[in-house]
């Protein structure tokens, strides 16, 4: 269909060679394919973070790690894995996607978006820096509560400033992505076509563009509680400690959407693919990801119910908590309705798909059970709240991220991966993901609190269970990367449809993608609903 | 000593793996929220069990219907995709059904919530200060305070590399130099703050966890109804030790309280006197 400007597009491709391609590009695929890039090293910085803790907490006694560089750790892992790996690799996903699916030529302002990813590298520079400075590296909580917080070492201006540069590129790349689809949308790409993955992008980035302000705001507050002699934060000096959480929240809790909600588009775009079957309920999908971010911003004070509110509070912040169950059971409901009477087949990213609306599923269980604020006051900062946010982002963004990326890897390589290696990566992790974190449920309940370097012995059982788990599973990410990089260095070429069942433009054009596509835009014609 | 420990690790990794089939029964109360010895720690067991059963129902149709799907609905076995992709009135009911099922587990949960923050008509009060890294309490109104951090075995086997098997010290990490004595049988207040950072004061046995916050005073309430010791942890991120400030509460008969509290009124009565400028500290090592 769009043949002729694809062949149009090759004779465009001429661009600096080396490293000064990646440096100065303002091509879509390129940056996107830095923010993928990126987010994969950070997944493995994070992780082995993740093996350091579970290392430690293999069996009871500290054997390997003193209680402050536990508490680095924990911080760090959670610091890299949000905003190092999981949103990044959301933007190297919209970049590379957006302008595919929406048949544009490429993002609205290319050169924002070769400096929102530049600006990375030096936001983890600071904040990694930070291992080796004395005194340590942060440990009071990726949550950075004070008044903890501010008796971090040397350590601190420079989490403040790596928070604020993660922000901006955030920001900048949701700008981005809004001037995009706002402004460069195929004719006939009206917005109730658009693909899921869009649709959640676009809320997505309405979120990363009301919530990071208040977190750079709240960050700023602590950097001149620290060093500008303010009290915005200090009882003694008549601020307020518990401000912070509620700004903290109000920009962390849509934040866990900003998080998920690319996931919900990514299944909503494979299961359709492998079930041969129109998605369910494509507009209640796209009006459920809108609820849901709505509900995002009247629910964070859900996470600090113990800090002692007035009861209306406590009432109010449960009710619109557990709401978010509606919406979201609707999004699971339209994945199993699309399921049914399919005709399925289980290539990787199908695997990885079905296990993300199982395993997310039971992550909406216990965060519906955790939003039930009397029994929060028992379940709250236990392992149980642990194993319920591993499995929304574990099993929930990082799982839909993997199905993606097998998903269009032979969209973006031009090669099909390994499919037996691919099915080894998804059953080793699947079991051991589950070893790994539901035995977390148990020992929440049992009493364990979480963020604690030791235990008492009545926990060594399933703290051993969920190492060994963590170990394999970590382990079986590096499957992963092999894969991947089998799948540049070569492998059976890819058909430009790739999936018997795929829709949508990105499938129209060949694969590889050529450097530079759509710069025509497709025939009217060639654009579908976004429910296939 | 690792290789012997990882050997030791996998005979208990075996040990548990075999037990999985009788979990189910035996050790369930092992697995699950504990049931406490308080009235609100009651409520919020029950409730605890009726959102674990919605959720598992829930889970089984849900999860019922994807795996049916996997096994029915494949292209190997000849399925051919039906191609409907709407449907007002099922998306109606799993909008409205799950609605509903929600009003339904605010009811009780509303009334368990009112049941907390009713600290009216307490009989005594406890204040509960949170230091890095250990929890003062004082008996308002009796005169009487006391200290309470790590327990000297289990501070000596937490070091690093100390060679010592906590499986060896009793109540590892659990146990305190000064327990926190409370009766049986009266409606007791909790007033819970701190002097540095945020700390979280939670005995699970008595159902719930109250920050304690440096500015803030938080009230909450517990009612023992067993005598017994009933033991706890501090449950928010607090600096290097927040994993050893635990928490012993030891609930006595009335008598028995009552006795204790005098004795320790005794002890306590000259010593404040001539340690005013360091109040607590005579009283913290004494044991």
């Amino acid at each position: 269909m769009s043949e002729a400007a694809a062949h149009h597009d090759a004779h465009h491709e001429h661009h600096a060679t080396g490293m000064m391609r990646w440096l100065t590009t303002t091509n879509h695929k390129d940056i996107g394919t830095m923010y993928l890039i990126f987010s994969l090293i950070m997944f493995f910085i994070g992780g082995s973070m993740a093996m350091i803790i579970r290392l430690e907490l293999f069996q009871p006694g500290l054997q390997f790690v003193n209680p402050q560089f536990f508490n680095s750790m924990t911080t760090m892992h959670a610091l890299v894995m949000i905003f190092g790996a999981v949103m990044p690799a959301w933007t190297g996903f919209a970049n590379w996607l957006v302008p595919l699916m929406i048949g544009a030529p490429d993002m609205a302002l290319p050169r924002l978006n070769n400096w929102s990813f530049w600006i990375l590298p030096f936001a983890f520079s600071l904040l990694l820096g930070t291992l080796f400075m004395p005194g340590g590296a942060p440990a009071g909580g990726w949550t950075m509560y004070p008044p903890l917080v501010l008796q971090t070492g040397e350590a601190f201006p420079f989490l403040i400033f790596a928070v604020h540069f993660m922000g901006a590129s955030s920001i900048a790349g949701a700008i981005n992505i809004i001037a995009t689809v706002f402004n460069m949308r195929a004719p006939g790409m009206t917005l109730m076509k658009l693909p899921l993955f869009v649709w959640t992008w676009i809320i997505t980035a309405f979120l990363l563009i009301a919530s990071i302000p208040v977190l750079a705001g709240a960050v700023t507050m602590l950097l001149t509680d620290k060093f500008f002699g303010t009290s915005f934060f200090s009882a003694a000096g008549g601020g307020d400690p518990v401000m912070f959480q509620h700004i903290f929240w109000f920009f962390g809790h849509p934040e866990v959407y900003i998080l998920i909600l690319p996931a919900f588009g990514i299944a909503s775009a494979i299961i359709p693919t492998f079930a041969r079957k129109p998605l369910f309920g494509y507009s209640s999908m796209v009006y459920a990801a809108a609820a849901i971010a709505f509900l995002s911003f009247i629910v964070w004070a859900h996470h600090m119910f113990t800090v002692g509110m007035p009861l209306a509070g406590e009432l109010f912040f449960m009710y619109a908590t557990v709401l978010i169950a509606v919406p979201t059971g609707v999004k699971v409901f339209n994945w199993v309705a699309t399921m049914w009477q399919g005709s399925m087949t289980f290539e990787t990213p199908m695997l990885f798909a079905i296990a993300f609306v199982v395993l997310f599923t039971i992550g909406g269980f216990s965060g519906l059970m955790l939003g039930v604020t009397p029994v929060d006051f028992q379940y709250h900062d236990t392992y149980f709240v642990v194993a319920h946010f591993h499995y929304v982002l574990v099993t929930g963004a990082i799982y839909s991220l993997i199905a993606g990326t097998y998903f269009w890897l032979p969209k973006m390589t031009g090669h099909m991966y390994d499919e037996k290696l691919g099915k080894l990566h998804f059953w080793l992790s699947t079991i051991s993901v589950n070893v790994l974190f539901f035995p977390q449920h148990f020992l929440g309940l049992a009493g364990m609190p979480r963020r604690i370097p030791d235990y008492a012995v009545q926990f060594a059982d399933w703290n051993m269970v969920s190492s060994i788990g963590g170990f394999v599973f970590g382990a079986s990410q590096l499957l992963f990367v092999i894969g991947i990089v089998k799948c540049i260095r070569g492998g059976e070429k890819a058909t430009a449809q790739v999936w018997e069942g795929a829709h949508g433009l990105e499938w129209t054009l060949p694969s590889p993608a050529p450097y530079h596509t759509f710069s025509e835009p497709p025939p009217a014609a060639s654009i579908e609903g976004g429910m296939r | 000593m690792t290789t012997s420990a990882i050997r030791r690790g996998a005979r208990r990794m075996a040990a548990v793996l075999a037990m999985a089939p009788l979990v189910a029964s035996a050790d369930w109360d092992k697995l699950n929220l504990t049931r406490g010895v308080t009235p609100y720690s009651e409520e919020v067991y029950q409730l605890h069990m009726l959102i674990l059963w919605v959720c598992v129902i829930t889970g089984i149709g849900v999860f019922g219907a994807i795996f049916y799907s996997i096994l029915k609905f494949r292209k190997s076995k000849g399925a051919v995709a039906a191609q409907w992709h709407e449907n007002t009135l099922v998306e109606f009911l799993w909008t409205a059904v799950p609605a509903v099922i929600l009003v339904v587990m605010a009811i009780p949960a509303t009334k368990a919530l009112v049941m907390m923050e009713d600290v009216a008509h307490s009989d005594m009060t406890i204040k509960v200060t949170g230091y890095q890294w250990r929890w003062r309490y004082d008996y308002i109104n009796e005169g009487v305070f006391l200290y309470s951090g790590l327990a000297r075995t289990s501070d000596v086997a937490r070091q690093l590399n100390s060679g010592i098997d906590p499986k060896t010290v009793d109540n590892y990490l659990l146990e305190v130099d000064r327990e926190l004595v409370l009766p049986v049988g009266r409606k007791i207040r909790f007033l819970t703050t701190a002097s540095d950072v945020i700390h979280a004061w939670w005995v699970p046995a008595l159902g719930w966890k109250r920050d304690a916050i440096p500015g803030y005073i938080n009230e909450s309430w517990a009612l023992i109804k067993e005598p017994g010791v009933y033991r706890g942890q501090c449950a928010e991120l607090c600096g290097k030790d927040h994993g050893f400030m635990p928490i012993v509460v030891r609930a006595l008969p009335e008598a028995e309280y009552k006795a204790w509290l005098e004795k320790t009124k005794a002890e306590q009565a000259p010593k404040t006197a001539d340690s005013a400028s360091a109040p607590g500290v005579s009283v913290a090592t004494a044991q």
